[in-house]
């Protein structure tokens, strides 16, 4: 069996660092926000794993098209990878937002629509694995997952553009916690270097996690292999 | 019921069978035979259906069920029926579709019908929009039926002709996505309980547009105000039928 590659070995090492770094950025370089105070601190990571969570969701659907076009199982790992780091990384998201609008908005949760389709993104992914779980054959697992994903992938932007298309028509008025009035700020050049630094570091972190699963597809698909050989 | 699902498994092939040799090779470009291969599924499952309606009954059963839940549940006086109407309309139909779907999948698969389905020498898109529209006609059957029993229970003019469209849009959307997830789900171990888990997150801008529409043409908005909602279901109408259109081969292959 192939030992881990030094690169990623380094990687795993270099991400470690960089989240230490990045987190001492945004805790004490990064001045205090004037109006939202402390807690404001959350967006560079939030910012962060969204950005990745994100990238790595447009990844995904593409990844499906190329599995369907070459049947090759080498692409339907990649996609289980990307989508399993990205869910974990989007739930992430999800949390340090809910963190950071309870003191900024007064409500844990809004039915705007980033959120609402963040919501919903999950929720499609969380079924991608439920079906995958629910199919023996890998080639058949992998056929599915693979339609499914595309369609997720092209239905979450369409729902997030249908909310944000309506509430321009019917502005929802939700008890003062508008996110366009409060949560904005503007950015010192401190606050930027905490933001663009979160931002490589969380790509970093996803590139290191998404390399290891992959890895560790490979992995299962030789034991699978072995099990077949000895048992057969 | 032993004797049905043999007769409707040899009228599929029947129809390639008379055009000869020929078809084989012009299968899928020849769209005379591809219009006739999916009528024939479209009628071997109207046939079907009205020998027993199991599929529509079971359908119509629970969404008048779900309507008096509804009924309970929100506490459906008129001031707020006004404003819940096309909701409690669209989560019925969103309900009843996903029975609907499941069954007509899981009567294909168990009785081998669907591997008959893929031998008949047809283009395998055929097998998916015979299938397709006949999940859509026994959604507007349904449909036909409870709106007038909705309009007679809480004394709401539902038959206007926008309303209609907005319905028919949405239930094309609907049945067109859930055709190609109901194949899929049938297949795997858990297969009832997978269906809406798969099918509701993916088919939420058909219910939110259609619920907006709705919604406006039942409070007489202006017309500029509810194209939006439409022309977004028809966008979407377009996308995924041309997206299962191209991925229902991977669903059925063997």
């Amino acid at each position: 069996m192939k030992s881990k590659p030094l690169t990623l070995k380094i990687l795993d090492i270099v991400s470690v660092v960089l989240l230490a770094v990045s987190a001492y950025i945004a805790i004490f370089v990064a001045p205090t926000e004037a109006v939202m105070g402390d807690v404001q601190r959350v967006f560079y990571f939030h910012v962060g794993t969204a950005w990745t969570a994100l990238l790595g969701f447009v990844f995904t659907a593409s990844l499906s098209v190329v599995y369907l076009l070459t049947k090759d199982l080498k692409w339907d790992r990649v996609q289980v990878a990307a989508i399993e780091v990205s869910l974990v990384f989007f739930l992430i998201t999800i949390v340090l937002g809910s963190i950071w609008a309870r003191p900024a908005w007064n409500t844990w949760w809004t039915w705007d629509p980033r959120l609402t389709t963040a919501a919903i993104t999950e929720l499609i992914y969380i079924a991608y694995f439920m079906l995958r779980q629910g199919i023996d054959d890998p080639d058949r697992r992998a056929r599915f997952g693979a339609v499914y994903a595309l369609l997720g992938g092209i239905s979450a932007p369409i729902t997030f553009f249908a909310i944000r298309l309506f509430r321009t028509i019917h502005p929802v008025v939700i008890g003062g916690s508008n996110a366009q009035a409060e949560g904005n700020f503007s950015m010192t050049a401190d606050m930027r270097t905490a933001f663009f630094f979160a931002l490589f570091t969380f790509t970093v972190i996803f590139i290191d996690l998404f390399w290891n699963r992959i890895r560790l597809g490979d992995l299962q698909d030789k034991v699978e292999q072995l099990k077949l050989k000895v048992t057969s | 019921m032993a004797v049905k699902p043999i007769r409707t498994h040899r009228r599929v092939p029947s129809p390639p069978k008379g055009e000869g040799e020929g078809l084989k090779t012009t299968g899928g470009l020849s769209s005379n035979n591809f219009i006739k291969a999916i009528a024939a599924i479209v009628w071997k499952d109207l046939r079907a259906e009205v020998r027993s309606f199991e599929l529509v009954s079971a359908m119509l059963v629970f969404s008048l069920l779900v309507i008096l839940i509804f009924n309970f549940a929100l506490e459906l006086d008129i001031k707020t029926r006004q404003s819940v109407t096309t909701g409690v309309l669209w989560a019925t139909f969103a309900f009843a579709g996903t029975l609907g779907l499941n069954r007509s999948m899981a009567i294909e698969k168990d009785r081998g019908c669907l591997d008959g389905l893929l031998l008949a020498p047809v283009d395998r898109s055929a097998i998916y929009f015979g299938k397709a529209i006949s999940n859509l006609a026994f959604m507007l059957i349904v449909e036909v039926i409870v709106l007038p029993v909705y309009s007679i229970l809480y004394n709401i003019n539902l038959f206007q002709p926008g309303l209609l469209m907005v319905i028919l849009l949405g239930s094309v959307g609907y049945s067109a996505v859930g055709t190609l997830l109901s194949a899929m789900s049938v297949q795997t171990r858990t297969r009832d309980i997978l269906l809406p888990i798969l099918l509701f997150p993916v088919v939420i801008p058909v219910l939110l547009a259609a619920v907006k529409a709705s919604g406006g043409f039942l409070e007489g908005v202006d017309i500029a105000e509810i194209l939006l909602p439409i022309n977004l279901l028809i966008a979407y109408d377009i996308i995924f039928i041309a997206v299962a259109f191209m991925v229902f081969e991977n669903v059925v292959e063997e």
